[in-house]
């Protein structure tokens, strides 16, 4: 970070989520729902971009750790009735073990070799959910009924399938993450994740373990996506299979890429901007992959910092 | 007094070229020791097995009493073992600022400094002059001053010793007589391993000088023993200038 | 049927199934040995030769084998056109970066795969072989045209190892991919042969996925198999080696064929997928290759 104000910055994040929180009351239904789903996804979104824009680690395969949360979530409550906050749980603990075996793993390789590992060890956990089928629902899914999804705290109950219930919890999720990552980028440990990225080499000869380094986040990011898929399960009621497919470790890589890597904003607004033009245009095509290529390609050629990544290139400097 | 660091029979092969040939090398602690010699003399070779950036093929490193021969780079960062890069390698994407945080909190993590990040960075962008320029991206520093940057970077790690590979390559004449007040000041809490070319600056700093040819030691001495010494005019000099 | 004509017929369908695969590899291997670009959009290219063979093929009317030689003919030089398309408008100007280049090849991988649906549909299609001769063995009939499309991708494959080895063309490819810049100083015109070489790699894909059409159908996914299968030949016989290649080709080809008669065909791949993930992480260089990248 240039010239750092905590101050206003804080001030910026809390901005953004006051104004996310008063949305709730003036959205039309149908986007207080789209933007419930935004909110949960762009988790994801920020997780990855923990590992991808700090780091500067490339992965295709981010899909297993959503993945491994909505599954860790989602099959607690199907089959053995856990409740929602134990689901919960389950589901970050089952992202980030999974994380920690990847990242000893996947490490150990760089550049192209760890983008198509990462894919490769992705697209094995896939097809692990459609060979288990008998437990995941296959490429069917599973729905997970409203009755399974009610918090119950001390004398209240709150009911995740009420719109305004799942408003709210998807942006406490958000939130949280938002600060946690604004905090981490500002912190020691996310210098050193800035410079393993610009420089590993150089940074192993300040006396940095470049490797656990890179471990920690890699279990961070996987923790903070399957707490995004997780979320997704219990708020939404439905785990399938195509949430691990390969298109959904592209997703948050285009939305970070739109929205703008190594920043903590862009995270919200490549999912926000990609969701909408998407919603719009599937009025009038189907056709929405060629939109995600199109995008893709784009970005990469004339855009590569991305919305907010160009924003602070030329104006606001001080942006984490 | 103890050696701060000796090497035994320390080697490295490429293949079939010895870069480095069973070296035995001693350096005392608060010494400013220079190592010369004629390209492919396996002088960066030589260091990198000293900052463990390279695995040697056989023979030992021994640090402060500790043998250090297996431990990987960062490890021996921690012990004290700096190294300055010979092609500058400072963080262009990140401030001054930011490169010198970097050394000074791993420090501070290592307890082996107290206090705060701010005030470390300070002051070692202060003892190398780029205190005004902490907020400047350092890809955006001159030359020199990224040169003085890599060194502030080596001072901020707190090194006991503190390997520079071509410091004063790229140097202005000025800049080079800052440089050597700077390189004497930091040898008063540490030892100074330094590759250099610029024999003017070798002659005025160096306590004593490693002359290397072929992967070995060829002399040692003051430096006037080595001016002196026919071998080495042959080896280095006459190459040099022949 | 007994073990052993079972087993001979798993071989000879693991035999064509290696055949294709080592053409449809050998594209991806020379695209990133040459250009050091690991094309995703790979799968897409095969697809595409595919989908134009039913188009052509069922453009002429005639003989089947009129349709199937012109659909030879035309679907890959159509597929190489799109190719240098492609490379000329988005991997030139992304200077060849491979991170750059991944991310765009995926994008690529999405509009070909949409534009297929789109205009295709997701209909599967067959083709008409081109000759429908049965080989009698003993214990059964087998298809002649299904060996024949083994002896087309030797001959293709030896064919590409001379022009490789034996011609001015392959030095220069050699000398692009052993160090670009000196190639450059040297007066080889780097621009055009990593042109030509995605090109080439695209048009091998098409001719495999034409040679398969009149065995296994068109259909806008099918791309999806022939990458991931690509992609565990290319790593397991080293990164842009030939002769690893087609080994590998061949290993993966007969032992799919052969595995997949005894496990579930899922199980086979998570096993597969698994093993190249493992490759990969503990020995980059590939089984076969010596040395590292």
């Amino acid at each position: 970070m240039r010239n750092a104000s905590p101050a206003k910055t804080y001030a910026l994040h809390i901005s953004v989520i006051a104004l996310l929180f008063a949305l709730n009351f003036v959205l039309p239904d149908y986007h207080q729902g789209l933007f419930a789903r935004i909110m949960a996804l762009a988790v994801f979104a920020m997780g990855y971009n923990l590992l991808f824009g700090y780091v500067g680690l490339l992965s295709l395969g981010h899909a297993m750790f959503f993945s491994a949360g909505l599954y860790g979530a989602g099959l607690t409550v199907y089959h053995l009735g856990w409740g929602v906050p134990e689901a919960f749980v389950a589901g970050v603990a089952c992202g980030a073990l999974l994380a920690l075996v990847i990242g000893l793993l996947a490490l150990r390789t760089s550049g192209v070799a760890f983008m198509i590992v990462t894919m490769m060890f992705a697209q094995v956990f896939y097809l692990l959910i459609l060979y288990f089928a008998a437990w995941t629902g296959g490429d069917q899914g599973l729905v997970i009924q409203q009755a399974s999804r009610v918090i119950a705290i001390g004398g209240a109950s709150f009911d995740l399938t009420d719109p305004t219930v799942r408003y709210m919890s998807a942006l406490a999720l958000f939130s949280i993450i938002l600060l946690v990552t604004l905090a981490v980028v500002c912190s020691r440990f996310g210098r050193v994740l800035v410079a393993i990225r610009e420089n590993e080499e150089r940074t192993k000869m300040l006396g940095y373990d470049t490797v656990a380094n890179k471990l920690t986040a890699v279990v961070a990011s996987g923790a903070i996506c399957a707490a995004s898929g997780a979320a997704y399960a219990l708020l939404f009621g439905y785990v399938g299979s195509s949430f691990a497919s390969v298109q959904y470790s592209i997703l948050p890589l285009l939305w970070v890429l739109l929205g703008g890597a190594a920043t903590t904003l862009g995270p919200l607004i490549g999912t926000l901007f990609m969701y909408y033009v998407t919603d719009i245009t599937s009025g009038f095509t189907s056709a929405y992959l060629l939109i995600v290529g199109v995008a893709l390609i784009l970005l990469v050629l004339f855009f590569p910092k991305g919305i907010l990544g160009s924003i602070r290139e030329r104006w606001l400097r001080w942006l984490p | 007094m103890t050696p701060l660091l000796t090497t035994k029979g320390l080697s490295r092969h490429f293949g079939g070229l010895r870069a480095v040939d069973g070296v035995d090398f001693t350096l005392m602690p608060g010494e400013i020791r220079a190592i010369i010699g004629p390209n492919g003399a396996g002088k960066t070779t030589f260091v990198s097995l000293l900052s463990g950036r390279i695995r040697p093929s056989s023979g030992m490193v021994v640090f402060d009493g500790a043998d250090i021969t297996a431990m990987p780079a960062y490890k021996r960062v921690r012990l004290g073992v700096a190294y300055t890069f010979q092609i500058t390698s400072v963080f262009a994407n990140l401030t001054a600022f930011d490169n010198v945080a970097l050394p000074v909190q791993r420090t501070l993590t290592d307890g082996r400094t107290k206090g705060q990040v701010r005030s470390g960075v300070m002051a070692a962008l202060e003892r190398t002059g780029l205190a005004e320029r902490a907020g400047t991206l350092a890809g955006q520093l001159s030359y020199g001053h990224q040169r003085l940057l890599e060194v502030a970077m080596g001072l901020a790690l707190k090194p006991r010793l503190l390997i520079l590979d071509e410091p004063t390559q790229g140097l202005a004449d000025s800049e080079i007589d800052n440089f050597i007040t700077l390189v004497r000041e930091i040898a008063r809490d540490a030892a100074v391993l330094l590759i250099e070319h610029n024999m003017p600056v070798v002659m005025q700093l160096a306590g004593r000088i490693t002359v290397f040819n072929s992967g070995k030691i060829l002399a040692e001495g003051t430096p006037g023993e080595i001016r002196a010494n026919a071998e080495v005019q042959d080896a280095y000099l006459g190459a040099a200038h022949g | 049927m007994h073990f052993g004509p079972h087993l001979l017929l798993a071989a000879l369908e693991g035999l064509v199934t290696s055949a294709v695969l080592a053409l449809t590899a050998l594209g991806l291997s020379l695209v990133f040995g040459v250009m050091r670009v690991v094309n995703v959009a790979h799968g897409e290219f095969f697809m595409l030769g595919a989908v134009l063979a039913w188009a052509v093929s069922t453009a002429i009317s005639g003989h089947p084998a009129v349709g199937f030689v012109a659909a030879l003919v035309i679907a890959p030089l159509l597929v190489g056109l799109v190719a240098l398309v492609a490379e000329r408008l988005v991997l030139r100007r992304l200077n060849y970066n491979p991170e750059g280049t991944i991310v765009a090849t995926i994008g690529m991988l999405y509009i070909i795969q949409q534009l297929a649906l789109t205009f295709y549909g997701p209909e599967a299609r067959p083709v008409e072989p081109p000759f429908s001769y049965r080989i009698l063995l003993p214990w059964f009939g087998y298809s002649g045209y299904k060996l024949s499309v083994v002896a087309a991708s030797a001959i293709l494959l030896v064919i590409t190892w001379l022009v490789l080895t034996r011609t001015r063309i392959g030095l220069i490819m050699r000398a692009t991919q052993y160090d670009r810049e000196t190639a450059q100083a040297f007066g080889i015109p780097v621009e055009r042969v990593y042109a030509g070489v995605f090109a080439v790699g695209a048009m091998l894909a098409a001719i495999a996925a034409v040679l398969i059409v009149p065995i296994s159908q068109a259909h806008y996914l099918m791309g999806q198999d022939p990458l991931l299968l690509s992609f565990i030949v290319v790593i397991i016989g080293g990164l842009g080696s030939l002769r690893g290649t087609v080994v590998a080709a061949i290993l993966i080809g007969l032992s799919d064929g052969i595995i997949s008669m005894f496990f579930s065909p899922t199980l086979a791949k998570i096993i597969a997928t698994l093993v190249v993930a493992m490759v990969l992480v503990f020995r980059p260089q590939g089984l076969f290759g010596t040395t590292p990248r």
